[in-house]
C-alpha cells in the first residue's frame, strides 16, 4: 500500500503537467523526462552523488573494517568498544548534522576547527560556504563517516568471527606471517561475502543521502547549486514551493532506474548472484 | 549471500521512488481533530490556523489571545518550526491541511485553486491597504491573501567601525564594496549577506538597484540586459577579497553576527531593528542596497505574508469571516501584531502613519525607505524562475562564473516560466 501505491502514482504523475495537484488532467508524455535530463541541476545533483559516492564508499569501507579487525583483535574490553564505535549509528543524522555545522565546522572565529587552527594562526575557515577549495565535502563526509562507520564495522566484526580459527593455523603452519600477509591472503577473501554487501548499501545509501545535505547546506531560502544530491533536488522541485510533482516524479523514475542499473551492475561485477562453485 | 536481479531491482526502485516521494508523507500532521475542522462543542466550528515561528519573544502569545478572544468559531493555532512554505505547500494538496494560514500564495496555488478569493472581505478597506504589498496578492483583478503587515530588509551598519576607518555610510555598490574590503581584519567581516554569500537573501534586489526588475509590467523578463550582468558580476569581487562573513552561526535574518561584533554591515529585516537597538544603542544606522550605474536607484525589497483561505477547507465561509474580523476590523490587534514583539510595518496605511514607534531615528528612515525604494517580489516570479536565478547568483558571487553566460540561462528558464503561467491564465 505504501511501496507500490505511491510509486506507480509517482510514475503516472510522470507523464503529466502535475502543477500544485497529485491528480492532474494535462498528458505531456516524455515532455517531463526530456526537461529533466536537460536541466543543468538534475544532472550536476547526479555528479555531486559521483563525488560524495566516491569519497564516502571507499572511506567508509576502509574505515568500519579497520576498526572491526582492532576490535576484533582485542582481548579485553571488547564490547565496551563495539559499543562505542556502534552508538553514533544510533545518532539521528539531523542532530549530528546540526552539531557538525553549528558547534565544529561554523565558520566563525569559535567554531571547532577554527579555534584550534587558530592557534596555528590560520584564517577562519567558512567550511561549508567556501567553493574553492569545497571544503563542504570534508563537512559532509566526515558526519556520515562518524554516524555510518560503526553500523559497517559490525557488519565486517560479524564476518571476521564466523572466518574457521583454522584457517589462521594452517596459515600460521605454512609459515605465513601475521599481519598484511595474513590479511591479504586469509581474511579478505573469506569477507568477501560480506564486503560486497556492505559496498552495495554503501552505494544505495549514498544515492539515498538527504538528511545531512539539507541540514548542513539548506537554508529559508533554498539550497545552493554546490553538493546538491539527487533527492535534495527532487524533494525541492516536487514539494517545495515549485510543486512541480510532474517532473519531480520523472525525476525519481529516472534515478530509480540508474540506481537500478547501478545495483544489478555492481551486483555482476562482484559475480553477487553467480552460483556458488 | 546471493540475491536475484529481482530483488535487486525492487529494493532498488523502491528505496529512490519512496524515498523521493515519501519525504513529506508523515501521517502526524499536528492535527487535534479529523483534518476537516470538525465541529466543536455546542455545535460550533473549529478552524485550524497556521503561522509560521515568528522568531520575536511573545508573538506566538499574541496571535493565541486573537484567537482565543474570537467568538464566532473555535480557533487552534499551529505555530509551525521548520520549512514553512514547503509545509504549507504540501499540506495544501492533502485533505488535512489548514483552514486559514499565513503566506504568499504563489501564482501556481492561486491558478490551481488552492487559496481561496477573499476580495470581497477588503472591498470598504482596499485603498488603505499599502498597494506594494497588496499588489503580490492580487491576480485576475481579485485579491487571494490578506497582507498582515509589511516586512522589508535593508543594510544595518555599525557607526564607530566605520568611523574608525574613516568610511562613509556606501551609497552606491562600488562604495559598498570598497567599505567591506577596507573595514575588513583579522576578527570582523566587513559585509554580511547570509551565509551563502547573499545568493539567496538578495534576490532581485541588485537587479532593482541597477534599474531593472525580474519581470516588467507587461510580463516580460525584466534582466534580459548587460547592466544585470555587470552588475551580479561585482559581487564575486566581495567574496574575492575575503570581505564577507560566510559560515556565522546564524542567518542574514538574525541581527547575532552584526551585534556581536563578527560584521561591520549586514543586511537583515527591520524585524530585527529592536534587537539591534538594544544591544547597539545609538551605535548603528540603517540603508537601503545601494545604486548601481547610471540608471540605478536605492532599493529596498518590501513584502508581507497574507492571510489566506485553504480552498479545502470545509468551513471556508467561516475561515472567511475569522481573517476578516482579524486582518480588517480588529486594527488594534493588527497594531499590535506589527509593533509590540518584532518590528514591521502596519500594512494598513492608517495605522502605519499613526504609530508613533515608526517616526523616529533608524525606524523613521527604513519607513521612508520602504515609501520611496520598496519594491516588491512580482507574482509572475515563479519558484522555478527563482531557483535558476539563486544558483546562477551563487555560481557568479562564488565561483566567479561568467554572469553573461549565467544569466542567459536564467532568462531562457525564466520565459519559459512566463509563458507557461501566462498561458495557463
Amino acid at each position: 500500500m505504501f511501496t507500490y501505491v505511491p510509486l506507480l502514482w509517482s510514475v503516472y504523475l510522470s507523464f503529466f503537467d502535475a502543477h500544485n495537484t497529485v491528480s492532474p488532467h494535462h498528458f505531456v508524455g516524455l515532455d517531463n523526462y526530456a526537461s529533466m535530463l536537460g536541466d543543468r541541476a538534475f544532472t550536476d545533483s547526479l555528479e555531486t552523488f559521483g563525488v560524495f559516492a566516491l569519497f564516502i564508499v571507499p572511506a567508509t569501507f576502509a574505515l568500519s573494517l579497520g576498526l572491526a579487525l582492532m576490535v576484533n583483535r582485542l582481548r579485553y574490553a571488547q564490547a565496551f568498544f563495539r559499543s562505542v564505535f556502534f552508538l553514533p549509528a544510533a545518532c539521528s543524522y539531523v542532530v549530528a548534522a546540526l552539531i557538525w555545522k553549528l558547534s565544529i565546522f561554523n565558520g566563525v572565529r569559535f567554531g571547532l576547527a577554527n579555534t584550534v587552527l587558530g592557534w596555528f594562526g590560520a584564517d577562519q575557515t567558512a567550511w561549508l560556504s567556501t567553493t574553492h577549495p569545497p571544503w563542504y565535502w570534508l563537512v559532509i563526509v566526515t558526519v556520515r563517516l562518524w554516524l555510518q562507520a560503526g553500523f559497517y564495522m559490525i557488519l565486517f566484526l560479524a564476518g571476521l568471527q564466523r572466518i574457521p580459527p583454522q584457517l589462521y593455523e594452517a596459515a600460521a603452519v605454512d609459515g605465513a606471517r601475521p599481519g598484511w600477509q595474513v590479511f591479504r591472503h586469509i581474511t579478505f577473501p573469506q569477507l568477501r561475502a560480506t564486503s560486497v554487501a556492505v559496498a552495495l548499501l554503501l552505494v544505495i545509501n549514498a544515492f539515498q543521502a538527504f538528511d545531512e545535505f539539507y541540514n548542513l547546506l539548506s537554508d529559508s531560502r533554498g539550497y545552493p547549486p554546490y553538493a546538491r544530491p539527487p533527492l535534495v533536488y527532487l524533494y525541492n522541485t516536487a514539494l517545495g514551493r515549485g510543486q512541480n510533482l510532474g517532473e519531480g516524479s520523472a525525476g525519481a523514475v529516472l534515478l530509480a532506474l540508474i540506481i537500478a542499473v547501478v545495483t544489478v551492475g555492481q551486483a555482476r561485477w562482484f559475480g553477487l548472484a553467480r552460483r556458488e562453485d | 549471500m546471493t540475491l536475484s536481479r529481482r530483488q535487486l531491482l525492487g529494493t532498488g526502485g523502491s528505496l529512490a521512488l519512496t524515498g523521493a516521494l515519501a519525504a513529506a508523507c508523515g501521517s502526524n500532521n499536528g492535527r487535534d481533530d479529523d483534518g476537516g475542522g470538525k465541529d466543536g462543542g455546542a455545535g460550533r466550528v473549529t478552524l485550524q490556523q497556521w503561522y509560521h515561528q515568528y522568531g520575536e519573544a511573545g508573538t506566538e502569545q499574541a496571535v493565541r489571545r486573537y484567537a482565543a478572544a474570537y467568538s464566532a468559531a473555535d480557533v487552534k493555532v499551529q505555530w509551525r518550526p521548520g520549512d514553512y512554505d514547503q509545509q504549507t505547500a504540501a499540506a495544501l494538496l492533502t485533505s488535512s491541511g489548514p483552514d486559514v494560514f499565513e503566506g504568499s500564495p504563489t501564482l501556481d496555488q492561486i491558478q490551481g485553486g488552492q487559496v481561496v478569493d477573499v476580495t470581497d472581505l477588503l472591498s470598504a478597506v482596499q485603498d488603505d491597504f499599502n498597494p506594494a504589498v497588496l499588489q503580490p496578492k492580487t491576480y485576475d483583478g481579485k485579491i487571494w491573501g490578506i497582507p498582515q503587515v509589511i516586512d522589508m530588509q535593508l543594510l544595518y551598519y555599525r557607526k564607530s567601525l566605520l568611523s574608525a576607518a574613516n568610511i562613509q555610510p556606501p551609497t552606491t555598490l562600488d562604495e559598498l564594496i570598497d567599505a567591506a574590503a577596507a573595514l575588513t581584519t583579522k576578527k570582523v567581516k566587513g559585509l554580511f549577506l547570509g551565509n551563502d554569500g547573499g545568493a539567496g537573501v538578495l534576490g532581485g534586489t541588485p537587479l532593482y538597484a541597477a534599474g531593472l526588475s525580474l519581470v516588467t509590467e507587461k510580463g516580460q523578463v525584466g534582466f534580459d540586459d548587460p547592466a544585470a550582468a555587470r552588475t551580479l558580476g561585482k559581487f564575486h569581487q566581495l567574496y574575492a577579497d575575503k570581505s564577507l562573513l560566510l559560515g556565522a552561526p546564524t542567518d542574514w535574518s538574525d541581527p547575532s553576527a552584526f551585534v556581536q561584533g563578527l560584521t561591520a554591515l549586514q543586511w537583515s529585516g527591520l524585524w530585527a531593528l529592536p534587537a539591534v537597538k538594544k544591544a547597539l544603542g545609538d551605535d548603528f544606522g540603517v540603508l537601503p542596497f545601494p545604486a548601481d550605474g547610471p540608471a540605478g536607484k536605492p532599493t529596498v525589497p518590501v513584502g508581507a505574508y497574507g492571510a489566506a483561505v485553504n480552498s479545502r477547507s470545509k468551513h471556508q465561509a467561516e475561515a472567511k469571516a475569522y481573517i476578516k474580523w482579524l486582518w480588517v476590523d480588529k486594527t488594534d490587534y493588527q497594531e499590535d501584531f506589527a509593533l509590540s514583539y518584532g518590528f514591521h510595518i502596519p500594512a494598513r496605511i492608517s495605522l502605519a502613519k499613526k504609530a508613533a514607534k515608526l517616526r523616529e531615528g533608524a525606524a523613521a528612515d527604513a519607513v521612508s525607505f520602504a515609501t520611496d525604494h520598496g519594491y516588491a517580489q512580482p507574482l509572475l516570479w515563479t519558484p522555478a524562475s527563482q531557483t535558476a536565478y539563486q544558483d546562477a547568483l551563487s555560481r557568479i558571487i562564488k565561483d566567479g562564473a561568467n554572469p553573461d553566460t549565467e544569466l542567459k540561462a536564467v532568462v531562457r528558464k525564466t520565459g519559459a516560466e512566463l509563458q507557461r503561467v501566462q498561458k495557463a491564465s
